[in-house]
């Protein structure tokens, strides 16, 4: 219910016009708040399976002051809730989750289409592969169109910006081998043993990394451009892109420590500590400032940055400033040195260590107990400076909101809370006390961002309400499909029983492929997103596939490889058949005839034949020799096709003066009905030389049949009616060839039967 | 979604239809002033028009690419009672050195005794058949037997509808043996290979008309079309009806365009279990009912892979609808006029990224982050 009204809030204020894009969550903005109305608790994800081993008794140490103190009593409130639903059973919880999701959907992005009236008028579209036109017109009028006019344009409207960013582009690269190698995982250790367990998460872990050094290469590389550029309306869209790319990496890095590494108590405050010390870094350029002065200690940020160093936990830089300041000033120098003492001594857990939860949180409620007498018998009273260092030491909320200025932002104020108040905190109580600092942060006076939502659903460990506000977030797919691919990975969506969790996967996964589809280049990497996607990958693929642009010969080629290595039967002969038509057209028709081949299309390759048969009769010679001769068994494919062959066959034997050969093969053509009719003539033509040669080549037996074939087709003809002067003409010349034709064979018969006789006779 | 590039129209009337070809190369505008344009992208983007010319002696409603299977065909349809079909000639004139293209007409269709309201091709496997559909209500089905002869079409089916018609959409699903086969091991699919189905969508507006959507299925052995089903919950004007391309579903998506946006699912019921040999029936059902355009919808269209449905109507915009994994069909995207006269170049490339323009507070938010630090 209180998630519900606060989200709407913000939805509302920010994505009726359009999607806020993350730079506008601002990183580092500080507003006030007020955590009075705040009082109930988010819904609370249990997650008692995913405790950490060292999950012990006992919230945040007794004696902190006030304001703590009144967190602990609220604490152990949200951790009995927490109980209660989780013995509310799954079911229970699912229902939550869905009565959430759908609050969620985002408002509709809206696109703005300069010149059109949508009061006056409608607007007509078309879908294309990647883009979509759109113009006005006017539906409701027929015929007579009003003399008022409209917006003369055609626009084109594409989806996903990113996909045409240079530099996100290589993060759409580099993530790719990413992604493709994580799929590869589980292909890899089908077969070991259950040692394989360790090695995964490890594996994963190391992914997620890989994904975040990604991001960052990325956001540098977005930085210098940002630096570089001259115009500032351009310096300013890289700087957005690149808090945007930051905030992607702090919400990924989030996610990394809490849902894949499930840091337990102990360690999770520390990998909580590199996270703030890694996204608020501003100390880094003021150290070296202040280092870099002449007298650091009369730096006007000295204070500043010895402040800064405590509240991240950096404790031996803090005290080395401290030393600097001692050497200078001997008034301040024993109580330097006090403090000095007590950062030194603040006992940290140390990987690697034998040490238990228990010892450690017993030293630091010493240590805790001792910064207290110093403060109490007011050690420091007389440094201003060093007492509030004491404070921040202590977890003294109070002191803490005083420097919100250095803090940038509540999460820095959460963690820095957690160090020095509960610093063996568990991922369960994680939500209350990330609650609380958003709200005594903010202090009433703003409404959170986006991005504190996100973050704040991530302390929550609701992983998929992080993912549905990113996806409403953040103007591009990568993101989401990315992290939740690895979260699934992790078996994280099943175990949260999102009955939906693998269609989330594919879903997302799909939205960013079909994204990459719409570029000209970076379409090849979807086509890897889409294989992976069990059920509806390959049918998308299928597609989109089809619509790639064949505008070379080579892109044609790398599309048919990549239908026919998935066995993409369908596409592979659209495309042939398409690249055919293409040929056809522009009267290629060697190229015609063997992507037709490839085709397998029978209907065409006999057209494309006939075109070449066509050329012959015209021209007397045949185009294309290589292919025709190296047809092989494709010739088979159609009867033209293997007509064509054949008929060039014959062609090579006659020009090898194979003339025994080449006479039977002719004879054949016809006798076998291979070779339509309508090219009778032209074959009993080019008998006319064989039966005019010196030597008998036609048996007489050969010689009957081929006279058969010319009576037949003499024979066979239509009488004209009327005939024209032309048509006269063509039957002149026809006539004549008929019969010389009648001569030759007649002849030819003669010499056959004298040969075969004396032969015979012989 | 942004607005990439703008095109000067050119124009003299009203545009009508505006078609992007198979691989979104090129596409195609029409007007009610009777002619149609080509255009081309270049290798660099740009949009060219290569082809204009007068198609019509009336208004022309709809233009549509052929399959490319087929070549470069264009078919049109006009308020002058024909539908035409066109193709390019790859000419060796200087059309070529000039950037032209020639397109000639193949064939008029005029069967037509009144205003030709819609024109479709069928889905590529059927071969090169087209359909067109008028005021008259008779839906027609004509096929170019030869797709080398595109002056030869006939006429081959005659689909009285009975009420004036303005809209039709082919079944694009298209099942090879082998995924039938895959259906069939899965028992996914209860139905044999859909036979050829077209939906015809009515705008008569008389108060006595009743549904007005119907939905014909060529039937193998009467070698007719005949009706299989027609939805009677539509009773009001359809302007637009649109199949999504099946995903590999077992049942068909049917989107209308009505004085609402409507999403239905055709699931086909098994065959022993209705009358053999007669046209398939279906369970029907409304998946998705919106009344956001206010009033009249007039455009329905699938994108490629039928995830996403664009609808156009009287509130002068383009709304997106897609279901997410949860199978809610929601409103993603509102294409909107701003209102304002356009000024300024006729072509306007965008190959900056655009994101998050106008955004105050950068410098703050770029200190807090770690540009140039290295990774943990």
């Amino acid at each position: 219910m209180r998630g519900c009204s606060r989200q709407r809030l913000i939805w509302q204020k920010g994505y009726c016009e359009d999607r806020l894009p993350l730079a506008q969550f601002s990183l580092t903005r500080c507003r006030g708040q007020d955590g009075g109305t705040r009082v109930e608790c988010r819904r609370v994800v249990a997650m008692a399976e995913r405790r950490g081993p060292c999950g012990i008794g006992g919230f945040g140490p007794a004696g902190s002051t006030g304001g703590a103190r009144a967190g602990s009593s609220l604490a152990t409130g949200a951790e009995l809730e927490a109980r209660a639903r989780s013995f509310g059973g799954p079911a229970n919880s699912r229902w939550l989750r869905l009565g959430a999701m759908e609050e969620l959907d985002g408002e509709p992005t809206v696109t703005l289409i300069p010149g059109v009236n949508s009061s006056k008028k409608q607007m007509c579209f078309d879908w294309g592969p990647g883009e979509m036109l759109v113009c006005e017109t006017s539906f409701n009028k027929k015929e007579k169109s009003e003399t008022v006019p409209g917006c003369p344009f055609i626009y084109i409207i594409r989806k996903d910006v990113d996909v045409y960013s240079q530099i996100l582009r290589k993060l759409f690269n580099e993530s790719h081998g990413i992604f493709v190698g994580l799929q590869r995982i589980e292909e890899e250790l089908t077969g070991k043993s259950r040692k394989a367990h360790h090695f995964i998460f490890c594996r994963l872990v190391r992914v997620s990394k890989n994904y975040r050094s990604v991001i960052r290469a990325c956001m540098e590389e977005m930085h210098q451009v940002a630096i570089a550029a001259k115009d500032p309306a351009c310096s300013c869209q890289f700087s957005s892109q690149v808090s945007i790319l930051s905030a992607m990496e702090l919400i990924w890095n989030l996610c990394e420590i809490l849902f894949i590494e499930v840091a337990p108590a102990g360690p999770l405050l520390l990998h909580l500590l590199d996270w703030v010390r890694l996204h608020v870094c501003e100390v880094d350029n003021l150290l070296a400032d202040v280092l870099g002065s002449e007298n650091p200690r009369k730096h006007e940020s000295f204070w500043k940055l010895v402040t800064i160093l405590v509240l991240q936990g950096r404790l031996d830089e803090a005290r080395q400033m401290l030393s600097k300041e001692a050497d200078s000033s001997p008034t301040s120098a024993g109580m330097c040195r006090i403090l000095g003492d007590l950062m030194r001594t603040m006992p940290v857990l140390s990987p690697g260590t034998t040490q238990t939860l228990t010892e450690l949180e017993l030293k630091w409620q010493h240590w805790h107990e001792e910064c207290e007498r110093h403060l109490q018998d007011g050690t420091f009273a007389s440094s201003p400076h060093l007492e509030s260092l004491c404070k921040i030491m202590l977890g003294d909320e109070a002191a803490l909101l005083e420097q919100k200025e250095l803090l940038n932002n509540w999460y820095h104020f959460l963690v820095t809370r957690l160090l020095y108040s509960h610093p063996t905190v568990k991922p369960i109580d994680l939500h209350f006390y990330a609650q609380s600092s958003l709200d005594l942060f903010l202090g009433g006076e703003s409404s959170p961002e986006p991005l504190d939502n996100i973050l704040m659903a991530a302390f929550e460990f609701d992983i998929h309400q992080v993912i549905k506000e990113c996806s409403i977030a953040l103007s591009n797919w990568w993101f989401v499909a990315h992290l939740t691919d690895l979260l699934d990975h992790c078996k994280l969506l099943q175990s949260h029983n999102l009955y939906f969790g693998s269609n989330m996967r594919e879903f997302l996964l799909l939205e960013y492929a079909s994204g990459l589809f719409a570029h000209h280049s970076l379409w090849q990497l979807g086509v890897d997103y889409f294989d992976y996607c069990p059920e509806l990958g390959r049918v998308s693929l299928e597609l989109h596939i089809e619509r790639i642009p064949l505008s070379t010969e080579q892109k044609a080629l790398k599309v048919l490889r990549i239908c026919e290595q998935r066995q993409m039967t369908e596409q592979v002969r659209s495309i042939c058949k398409i690249l055919a038509m293409k040929a056809v057209r522009n009267n290629r028709l060697g190229s015609a005839l063997s992507w037709s081949i490839r085709a397998k299309d029978a209907a065409f390759a006999t057209l494309v034949s006939d075109r070449f048969l066509r050329d012959y009769c015209e021209r007397g010679c045949f185009s294309d020799l290589d292919l025709i001769d190296n047809l092989g068994p494709a010739m088979m494919l159609s009867d033209r096709l293997t007509f064509l062959g054949k008929y060039r066959e014959f062609h090579r034997l006659y020009g090898e003066k194979r003339f025994v050969d080449a006479a039977s093969l002719l004879l054949s053509l016809m006798t076998s009905q291979i070779a339509p009719r309508s090219f009778w003539m032209t074959l009993l033509t080019d008998a006319l030389p064989l039966l005019e040669q010196k030597q008998v080549i036609f048996s007489a037996e050969q010689t009957y049949e081929l006279m058969r074939c010319l009576e037949d087709l003499t024979s066979g003809r239509p009488v004209h009616g009327e005939p024209d002067a032309q048509r006269l003409q063509d039957d002149d010349i026809e006539t004549t060839k008929v019969e010389m034709l009648r001569l030759a064979l007649a002849r030819n018969l003669a010499r056959a039967i004298i040969k075969e006789g004396s032969l015979e006779g012989s | 979604m942004f607005v990439a590039h703008s095109i000067a129209a050119d124009h003299k009337d009203l545009i009508h239809d505006v078609s992007f070809d198979f691989h979104g190369r090129r596409m195609a505008t029409c007007s009610s002033d009777q002619s149609v344009k080509v255009w081309d992208k270049s290798e660099s983007g740009d949009w060219h028009c290569t082809a204009s010319w007068k198609t019509h002696s009336g208004s022309v409603w709809r233009v549509t690419w052929a399959h490319p299977e087929f070549g470069q065909v264009l078919a049109s349809c006009s308020f002058d009672r024909t539908a035409a079909v066109w193709e390019e000639i790859v000419g060796e004139s200087n059309d070529k050195l000039r950037g032209q293209s020639h397109w000639v007409k193949r064939t008029t269709l005029v069967d037509s005794r009144t205003s030709v309201t819609d024109v479709k091709f069928a889905p590529k496997h059927m071969g090169l058949m087209l359909a067109t559909c008028s005021a008259d209500g008779i839906v027609r089905i004509y096929e170019a037997p030869d797709v080398m002869n595109l002056s030869q079409w006939s006429l081959q089916h005659e689909i009285s509808c009975k009420l004036s018609c303005s809209c039709i959409s082919w079944n694009p699903s298209s099942i090879s043996m082998e995924s039938l086969e895959a259906w069939e091991r899965e028992k996914r699919c209860s139905s044999r290979a859909h036979s050829p189905m077209i939906a015809v969508g009515s705008d008569d507006s008389s108060p006595n008309a009743m549904a007005k959507v119907q939905i014909f299925e060529y039937n193998e052995n009467t070698r007719k079309y005949a009706k299989a089903e027609t939805l009677m919950t539509v009773t009001d004007p359809v302007h637009d009806i649109s199949f999504a391309p099946n995903l590999g579903r077992s049942f068909h998506i049917l989107a209308i365009a009505t004085k609402d946006v409507r999403i239905f699912t055709l699931k086909p019921v098994r065959k022993e279990l209705s009358s053999s040999g007669g046209p398939t029936k279906f369970e029907i059902h409304i998946v998705a009912q919106f009344d956001n355009h206010n009033s009249q919808v007039w455009r329905v269209s699938w994108n490629i892979t039928g995830t996403v449905l664009a609808s156009s109507g009287d509130d002068g915009c383009v709304r997106l609808w897609k279901a997410n994994y949860m199978d809610n069909w929601k409103c993603t995207g509102i294409l909107k006029g701003n209102g304002s006269p356009v000024n300024g170049s006729s072509q306007q490339g965008n190959s900056n990224p655009s994101l998050g323009s106008n955004i105050p507070n950068l410098q703050n938010s770029l200190n807090g982050s770690s540009v140039g630090r290295k990774h943990s």
